[in-house]
């Protein structure tokens, strides 16, 4: 019996002694799950499917990213699969403004391409779902591109306010506020009271595990009146969910307005894209641009339902990549710094997705999204002073930090917060106000070496 | 006494495994310099088959003629066949598709031919028919993805479009793009902006011609990337090589090559589909997997770089997964082959998920992939062939 014992030991050991290559080990650096996690680092590290998914889920996956990826264009074309661009629009493609499944850039000057960046209009008050009223003439976002038999709305204008600070210890730091103005407007002049919230598109990663998270599990986050009196209140959104036909806890979206990923995605092909499909069927401009309807149309669905289906199926399966130097030392330090200035408290770092999601590689996984999903009053400052549904100009979905410290590889650039304003992490920090007023301020009282590893840490997420 | 004999028979086995271990680790050292020689050789023939091309294209462009163009064209699909073999290098962690690699000023695709020139119904499109762009190699490759994935400036496929021009979108025609030579003569030609699109063409030919070669400086004997790759640890190398060939199988050609392209019936997601050269893109990265694993490359001229062969190490290693992986390679050899040529054509013949030539060649691809991932885990290394995109 014991020499069975020793068998199976020595046994094991030759196993393990060949079982090389597993470079992760630690639960928590699976921050996408055991099924949604992947080890790449490189400048295509958001844009693998999660290793979970089978081999028919592999091959729709292609397809949606086919369709993310590529340039639609205008009707009558010979390629019908994808015409329907416009008349008006902001990209021509996803991928335009989730470059390699990454981040947008900011708007930062005259003669600037909008790669990834948009500002959403509106004016005071709501419909009967809760939504914003679109500003009359040029609707709910601004479109500053055009097919070339059509006009486009107009020129996006930006100037910089530097707003300058000292830490605690002394050293000098400096903010760039954008603050964006409309011209050259093609379609007559805008409501005076006109609403405008600039937005970048975000990183893709994870969506869809994030879709998977029992509303219920939410809910326990929420604490809306602050009942435990720690100063922050975070709260759901509530927004109509057109597929159903009523009110569901939103989740997507800077300020939380989508529900779900299909609504997410078939809103942003209308939205920034002009490419109508079953869940929106109307063209993104308004009556009081009647001009545009006499252009030729790609018909009423321009994606049609499968093909929209592949792409939320591949929005839906972008894997997490794993964390980078979680052991590192510095990296420790970060961690627990992150932990005692209350950063967790919103950025909740693991959450159990939950059973039901249809896609069940995404059900049951420990993951690590750095958010709770909920909308947290950030100060003035960071105010658009557009409310969302139940959300107010102040208030902001909790971003998830997974994947933080590849942007810059992925992208090329580390800009931050719902306009890019923050050029890096340590400015995003110092643009918390509000509930995080008192977490900024800890913030600024620690060493130069305690906010170092912060930020190692933050980028090892 | 029962005791005795576990006991020899544990020192015995683990004798056996850890000779076979060693022979097997032998077996993948020789196989590594196998694979460095075979991928010196073939991106060697790419650079220059590419030079071929560009002095067949600057001859063209300085005195335009028919007979010219289509030695500009045959010279294009001639280069093309070295290169289709190197795509089983990528996503092996390599210089092809590291951070700064070329890959995609190489062979982006598709590509969205508005960008680049004029298309139907549009005169005066793109970056040809826009003076106050300069054409020069700096601006078109930063003009390269800007704005966009598909927004293609450079690269075989740029170059294809520039020869061949849009294909018909009635496929049944059989026909490749039909651009005439005239859209390069500069006096009574066809087209506008004759001038600038024979400049472009003869930009992007450098261009490509100096990424290939970046690629042949770095595997060359004593090149900086070869003698890294030579370097390190074994295992780390047979994981990137192995998960190159997979992902290429399973999921590049599988599934963005071929699956795609009949899921969406549309010409415009298939490789080569302004010279209907996407035929042998399929059947050339399928040699390119094939050529790893036999361990030997035909070279353009006809002689034989070969060694160690990655069948060999997976011959000592389990005899019975090498039957199943010499039957996987027969089967998909016999699969890419039958596809019907011209490939846009072929997928209007059969839906997705049926049993038609292109399907089959899906379930054959994805299932060779499936046997790499497992000659991995079989050698101990965890090989993942989903496609980083």
């Amino acid at each position: 019996m014991r020499s069975t014992c020793l068998f199976l030991i020595v046994l094991f050991l030759v196993i393990t002694a060949c079982s090389k290559g597993k470079r992760f080990s630690r639960v928590d650096e699976l921050s996408g799950g055991t099924n949604g996690t992947i080890y790449d680092q490189s400048s295509a590290a958001f844009s693998q499917i999660m290793p979970a998914a089978d081999n028919q889920q592999e091959l729709l996956f292609a397809v949606g990213n086919s369709f993310f990826n590529q340039n639609w264009v205008s009707s009558p074309a010979s390629t019908t699969a994808r015409d329907g661009l416009g008349p008006l629009f902001n990209a021509k493609s996803c991928s335009a403004c989730h470059f390699k499944d990454g981040r947008g850039m900011p708007y930062l000057g005259a003669g600037d391409n909008s790669n990834g960046f948009l500002i959403r209009l509106s004016v005071p008050g709501q419909d009967e779902f809760g939504e914003n009223l679109p500003e009359p003439t040029y609707g709910g976002q601004f479109n500053d591109l055009a097919l070339p038999m059509a006009t486009d709305e107009g020129n996006i204008n930006v100037t910089f306010e530097y707003i300058t600070g000292t830490y605690d210890d002394g050293t000098p730091y400096e903010l760039r506020k954008p603050i964006y103005t409309l011209d050259d407007l093609q379609y007559g002049p805008m409501d005076p009271n006109v609403e405008m919230s600039p937005r970048i598109g975000q990183q893709m990663i994870g969506l869809g595990l994030l879709e998977a998270i029992d509303e219920s599990t939410l809910l326990r986050f929420a604490d809306e009146n602050d009942a435990d009196g720690d100063g922050i209140s975070g709260r759901p959104n509530y927004v109509w969910d057109v597929t159903i036909g009523a009110t569901s806890i939103g989740r997507f979206g800077w300020k939380a307005n989508m529900p779900n990923l299909l609504q997410q995605t078939a809103g942003a092909f209308v939205g920034d894209l002009g490419i109508k499909s079953y869940l929106f069927s109307s063209e993104n401009h308004t009556s009081n641009q009647s001009t545009l309807d006499a252009l030729p149309d790609g018909g009423v669905e321009e994606i049609e339902v499968d093909d929209l289906g592949k792409v939320v199926l591949y929005v839906s399966s972008l894997a997490v990549p794993a964390r980078r130097n979680a052991k590192d030392k510095s990296v420790k330090k970060g961690h627990n710094i992150f932990y005692d200035l209350g950063c967790v408290k919103c950025h909740i770092p693991t959450i159990e997705t939950g059973s039901s999601h249809e896609l069940t590689y995404l059900n049951n996984q420990t993951i690590h999204p750095y958010t709770d999903l909920l909308l947290h009053d950030m100060g003035a400052e960071l105010s658009d002073g557009r409310p969302d549904f139940l959300a107010t100009g102040n208030e902001w979905r909790t971003q998830p930090l997974w994947g933080l410290g590849l942007i810059e590889t992925v992208n090329g650039h580390t800009f931050l917060l719902h306009d890019g304003r923050a050029r890096n992490i340590e400015e995003a920090i110092l643009w918390h106000g509000g509930e995080a007023e008192q977490s900024k301020n800890d913030f600024k009282a620690l060493s130069a070496e305690e906010r170092a590893d912060l930020i190692l840490f933050l980028n090892s997420l | 006494m029962k005791k005795l004999f576990l006991g020899i028979f544990v020192v015995t086995a683990l004798g056996a495994v850890s000779c076979k271990k060693k022979k097997v680790n032998n077996l993948k050292e020789e196989f590594r310099v196998t694979y460095a020689d075979i991928v010196h050789a073939s991106y060697e023939d790419s650079y220059n088959k590419a030079v071929e091309m560009q002095t067949t294209i600057n001859s063209f462009v300085d005195a335009p003629t028919d007979a010219g163009f289509t030695a500009c064209k045959n010279a294009w699909l001639a280069a093309r066949e070295p290169y289709g073999q190197t795509e089983a290098y990528r996503f092996a962690n390599g210089p092809i598709d590291d951070a700064n690699g070329p890959e995609g000023a190489l062979n982006a695709w598709p590509l969205d031919e508005g960008y680049i020139d004029y298309v139907d119904g549009m005169a005066m499109s793109g970056i040809v028919n826009d003076g106050t762009t300069t054409i020069d190699a700096a601006t078109l490759a930063g003009l390269n993805e800007a704005g966009g994935e598909k927004n293609i400036s450079i690269g075989y496929h740029a170059i294809e479009f520039l020869l061949w021009g849009q294909d018909d979108a009635n496929t049944a025609l059989l026909t490749p793009g039909q651009r005439p030579y005239t859209d390069y003569l500069t006096t009574g030609g066809t087209a506008s902006n004759q001038d600038r699109r024979g400049d472009y063409l003869k930009v992007v030919a450098q261009i490509l011609v100096d990424d290939l070669n970046s690629l042949v400086q770095e595997w060359k004997e004593g090149g900086s990337y070869r003698t890294s790759f030579l370097a390190e640890d074994i295992d780390v190398s047979i994981a990137n090589i192995l998960t190159g060939m997979g992902v290429l199988s399973k999921s590049e050609l599988a599934g963005e090559r071929v699956f795609v392209a009949l899921d969406n019936q549309d010409q415009e997601d298939e490789h080569s589909c302004f010279a209907d050269n996407t035929h042998r893109d399929i059947i050339l990265n399928f040699v390119g997997i094939q050529n790893i694993y036999n361990g030997a490359y035909t070279r353009v001229d006809g002689t034989v770089v070969s060694g160690t062969s990655l069948a060999d190490v997976i011959e000592k290693q389990d005899k019975k997964l090498k039957e199943q992986l010499d039957a996987a390679f027969s089967a998909a050899n016999a699969a890419v082959n039958a596809i019907p040529v011209p490939f846009d054509n072929a997928l209007t013949l059969e839906t997705a998920g049926g049993s038609g030539a292109i399907n089959t060649a899906v379930t054959e691809l994805q299932a060779l992939g499936d046997l790499i991932a497992e000659m991995g885990s079989e050698l101990g290394l965890t090989i993942n062939t989903a496609l980083p995109e």
